[in-house]
């Protein structure tokens, strides 16, 4: 393997910025004649808009338009990746704590903000608000929204938003000898990029320029080109790399009503959320999930039937494909002759929640691994060989229909127990835990990239890749490193921009490094085509005797580096060999999901831990966590994104919940109530490691990996909590006050 | 609508003489009056630790301190710990161990490191992660940022 390409821990593209405070993010960007923006928001979650008086905030110097839903094309328009529910700014009733009413554009920042505090929304407080699965659910509570939003849908006079029956086999007809049934919680969780979602647009001639800390840039220009009836010519989005986006910044949110501020004022306009907003604006969806779990006296799985309950927003924003994509394997990778899902998508009064890195996966996880456990013990078998006893083999469809198991699954969960030592005697009060964990990558996805080898020498690679820490940039500059034998340091990658690069679908689902990664790759070898055909040209030799892989010409009487042959063939003039790559991972229209799988992300977590009895608090000791990578293109990148993966899944699983009070406001607003793991939360030891045969869709063998190591944290935890305290605790975050109450309640009982 | 007092400090090696509004703190003077973006804005309540600069030789969240206060100080952002475009040992330190994800907790997180390293030239793991205890990051796993401080300090950098 060559120093600089595939397979070796390349330092990553785009370091230098981010170690100098010189890469520039969002809000790092200056526009001359710039106007800020401040959202007007009521403190509550459900209520009715009666007026709005903006006079006093348009009083206050340098405010140069307070905008309302008034202002906007009537009725307000709405926007969406999956329904079009949400509208530009609120209009008649808020919906959810933080839902913008209005919006001030003004010289500074300081005026906007007094001017927003300022505006006078006369409302009243509606009560009944549903905020939870329980509210959703009760045909009593009010309807989150107008029916008239949903037109030929059975639900639309319920809170259901879309209901999903998924399964094979028949779960009424299979017989088992133990049959375990069990509700499991998984609480509202935010996504806590540390850099704030932002957002600023400016009219450019006839068209527009929108900047956003998006994650899908192209999906952001069609949703602005639809709303301003635009060609998709003139909207061009500029997508500086995010500061952290973890699924919370793949969709459109303030993007349009800054869009139509813009346009009004005829200046650009800038809106750089606080955290706080930030909060607001994006959430994980609290998931309530009932399961039954039939097995054989010998630990054969027999069937699994499912309910799960997710609680999404006031809007769907992308809720409804996290919870059918989430349900969908809710099985896991394991062979099981019947399996029945039935999941909701419910509205509620509350932030509308969105793809959030998992996807569904780690609520319905944390039921399944959790009720395997519970059979485990009731059945006297070990958790482990209880796994490994229903693991789908390489090559096994386990889920009709769809991808078969696209690795050698058994080597991932047995190296994760061989790093946790699984068997080994353990120290008075400490337990262990393992999970599996299996997350589909993309469904569908289509990926362009250009590839310019320049006269020089050197090349830049065109790609619409959102690069917001995975390290897009790094793999894609190591793949044309790799195939066109430039060195690194010659290699730049344009991202960000939809008027420059060529369009890809977006960046989620872990997909980049397979689906872009292959566009590279093909655009690659479309400029080793021709470099075939100049060396062919040059050396009189015909093109069939020529081959041209790995950086280098092979002639029948030798080789020669591709970047020599380019620069012969180019001649005086110069100029450049230009490539192009696509690739496609086609839909398929009568799967359930609208797609095979393009490849799995398997993942076994284990961790060995202690409980303090005085207090609650959990020591994890060890968290082993190994994932099937097909191939790791940047091992150092890998080890990162799962060290990540593996503690963002520590804090929804130890700290981490949004409380609501009665009124459905966020009680938790902010850095400092709401916690996430820093340096002092962490395991004493923190081990990943990676599986690799090759055996994954994308260049050279690799799979997507970033989500895998944060998919089964919490069952893993709770599994190991269980076997040092023989408490069953099925209601997440396990925080120091939940451990100690149960303590304390199974002491009473016991007493 | 604001009033404005003069200050002048020094911010790396520059003497800088400006105008600030007496309500802005020095993070919104920093990024907003002498364009030095490289210190970040998060919380803006002391919790996250991105706007982490050094005052007096101090460590200091900037969303923290007014301006003003800075009337006369000796600043270092991260903007000031390269020389002539060459890297610190802990900026190599942190790119050879990926410990820069997306990147935008990164300056806090190596002025927090810088501090440390001044105050505490060889570490131990634990005095690492608590030194940087109050800088969030939310793509790694701290293993390779401690792991950068670290293999900064074995070089005698700080």
């Amino acid at each position: 393997m060559s120093a600089t390409g595939v397979g070796s821990s390349v330092a990553r593209v785009g370091g230098f910025g981010r170690v100098t405070g010189t890469q520039e993010y969002l809000a790092d960007i200056h526009l001359s004649d710039v106007l800020h923006v401040k959202l007007v928001t009521l403190d509550c979650s459900r209520a009715r808009i009666l007026s709005i008086d903006t006079s006093a905030a348009e009083q206050v110097p340098g405010v140069r338009l307070v905008m309302t839903a008034a202002d906007l094309p009537q009725p307000v328009p709405r926007f969406g990746p999956q329904f079009q529910d949400r509208p530009v700014l609120a209009t008649g009733e808020t919906k959810y704590h933080g839902e913008p009413v209005a919006a001030v554009a003004a010289e500074t920042k300081d005026a906007a903000e007094e001017a927003a505090r300022l505006v006078r929304v006369e409302h009243e407080v509606l009560a009944g608000g549903v905020f939870s699965v329980a509210d959703a659910l009760d045909p009593a509570s009010p309807l989150v929204q107008d029916p008239a939003l949903r037109p030929d849908d059975p639900l639309a006079g319920t809170n259901i938003r879309r209901q999903h029956d998924f399964g094979w086999g028949d779960v009424g007809a299979a017989t088992a000898d133990l049959v375990v049934e069990n509700t499991y919680q998984f609480p509202m969780v935010t996504h806590f990029a540390i850099e704030p979602h932002g957002f600023m647009a400016a009219p450019d001639g006839d068209g527009i320029v929108v900047w956003s800390t998006i994650q899908h840039p192209f999906l952001l220009q069609k949703i602005i080109a639809k709303l301003l009836d635009l060609p998709l010519s003139k909207v061009r989005v500029v997508a500086p790399d995010p500061g952290g986006g973890f699924g919370g910044k793949q969709n459109p949110k303030y993007e349009p009503l800054l869009a139509f501020m813009a346009l009004r004022v005829d200046r650009p306009v800038r809106l750089i959320l606080t955290l706080d907003e930030s909060f607001q604006a994006a959430r994980r969806a609290a998931c309530e999930v009932r399961v039954r779990t039939g097995l054989r006296a010998d630990g054969t799985l027999v069937f699994e039937d499912f309910e799960a309950n997710f609680l999404a927003g006031a809007y769907v924003d992308i809720a409804d494909r996290v919870v059918s994509k989430g349900s969908y394997l809710a099985a896991g990778p394991y062979r099981v002759p019947a399996v029945r899902i039935l999941a909701r998508t419910l509205l509620s009064h509350t932030t509308p929640s969105t793809a959030f890195r998992g996807f569904g996966i780690p609520q319905v996880s944390w039921a399944r691994e959790s009720n395997l456990d519970e059979a485990a013990r009731t059945l006297g078998i070990d958790r482990l060989e209880l796994r490994l006893r229903n693991l789908a083999g390489y090559g096994e469809e386990f889920v009709p229909g769809d991808t078969p198991a696209d690795g050698r699954w058994s080597q991932t969960v047995r190296k994760a127990a061989e790093l946790i030592e699984w068997g080994a005697p353990l120290a008075p009060g400490r337990g262990r835990g393992i999970a599996i964990g299996l997350k589909s990558g993309p469904t569908t996805g289509l990926s362009y990239s250009t590839v310019r080898l320049l006269a020089d020498g050197s090349a830049t690679v065109f790609s619409g890749t959102s690069d917001m820490g995975q390290g897009a940039r790094t793999v894609f500059a190591q793949i044309a490193s790799q195939e066109l034998g430039v060195p690194l340091d010659r290699i730049a990658v344009v991202m960000g921009d939809t008027s420059v690069v060529p369009y890809d679908q977006q960046t989620s689902a872990s997909r980049s490094s397979v689906l872009m990664g292959n566009a590279v790759l093909r655009a690659c070898r479309a400029v080793q085509a021709q470099v075939a055909a100049i060396a062919s040209r040059l050396h009189g030799v015909n093109e069939s005797e020529i081959v041209v892989d790995g950086g280098v010409v092979r002639l029948p009487d030798g080789e020669l580096p591709i970047v020599d042959v380019a620069k012969a063939g180019l001649g005086r003039l110069g100029g450049e060999i230009t490539g192009h790559g696509e690739m496609r991972k086609e839909a398929v229209p009568d799967h359930p999901l609208g797609g095979t799988a393009a490849f799995f992300e398997f993942n076994c977590t284990a961790v060995e831990l202690e409980v303090d009895e005085g207090t609650g608090h959990i020591d994890i000791v060890r968290h082993v966590t190994v994932s099937d990578v097909g191939r790791a293109l940047n091992p150092i990148q890998v080890a990162g994104q799962d060290e990540g993966a593996a503690v963002m899944g520590l804090g929804h699983t130890i700290m981490e919940h949004i409380i609501l009070d009665e009124e459905g406001r966020i009680r938790n607003l902010g850095a400092i109530d709401y916690r996430i793991p820093t340096s002092l939360d962490l395991p004493r030891q923190l081990v990943s490691a990676s599986i690799e045969n090759a055996d994954g869709p994308g260049p050279y063998g690799v799979k997507g990996i970033s989500e895998g190591a944060l998919l089964v944290v919490s069952p893993a935890v709770a599994s190991a909590v269980t076997e040092a305290t023989g408490l069953v605790i099925r209601d997440l975050p396990l925080t120091p006050q939940r451990v100690w109450e149960a303590m304390r309640e199974s002491v009473m009982e016991t007493v | 609508m604001s009033d404005r007092l003069h200050i002048e400090l020094t911010v790396n090696g520059a003497v800088r003489a400006l105008d600030v509004a007496v309500h802005h703190t020095l993070l919104d003077a920093l990024r907003d009056d002498m364009d030095l973006t490289g210190t970040k804005e998060c919380c803006v309540v002391g919790e996250c630790g991105a706007c982490t600069i050094i005052v007096d030789g101090r460590s200091v969240n900037s969303c923290l301190m007014l301006a003003v206060e800075a009337d006369g100080a000796e600043v270092t952002t991260v903007e000031g710990l390269a020389v002539d475009r060459r890297l610190s040992p802990l900026q190599e330190a942190f790119l050879e161990t990926g410990a820069a994800q997306c990147g935008f907790c990164i300056s806090g997180q190596l002025m927090a490191a810088h501090f440390l390293l001044e105050r505490n030239p060889h570490p131990t793991l634990d005095e690492v992660h608590d030194g940087l205890s109050g800088n969030l990051c939310r793509c790694a796993g701290y293993g390779q940022i401690a792991a950068a401080v670290l293999q900064a300090a074995e070089r005698g950098a700080t």
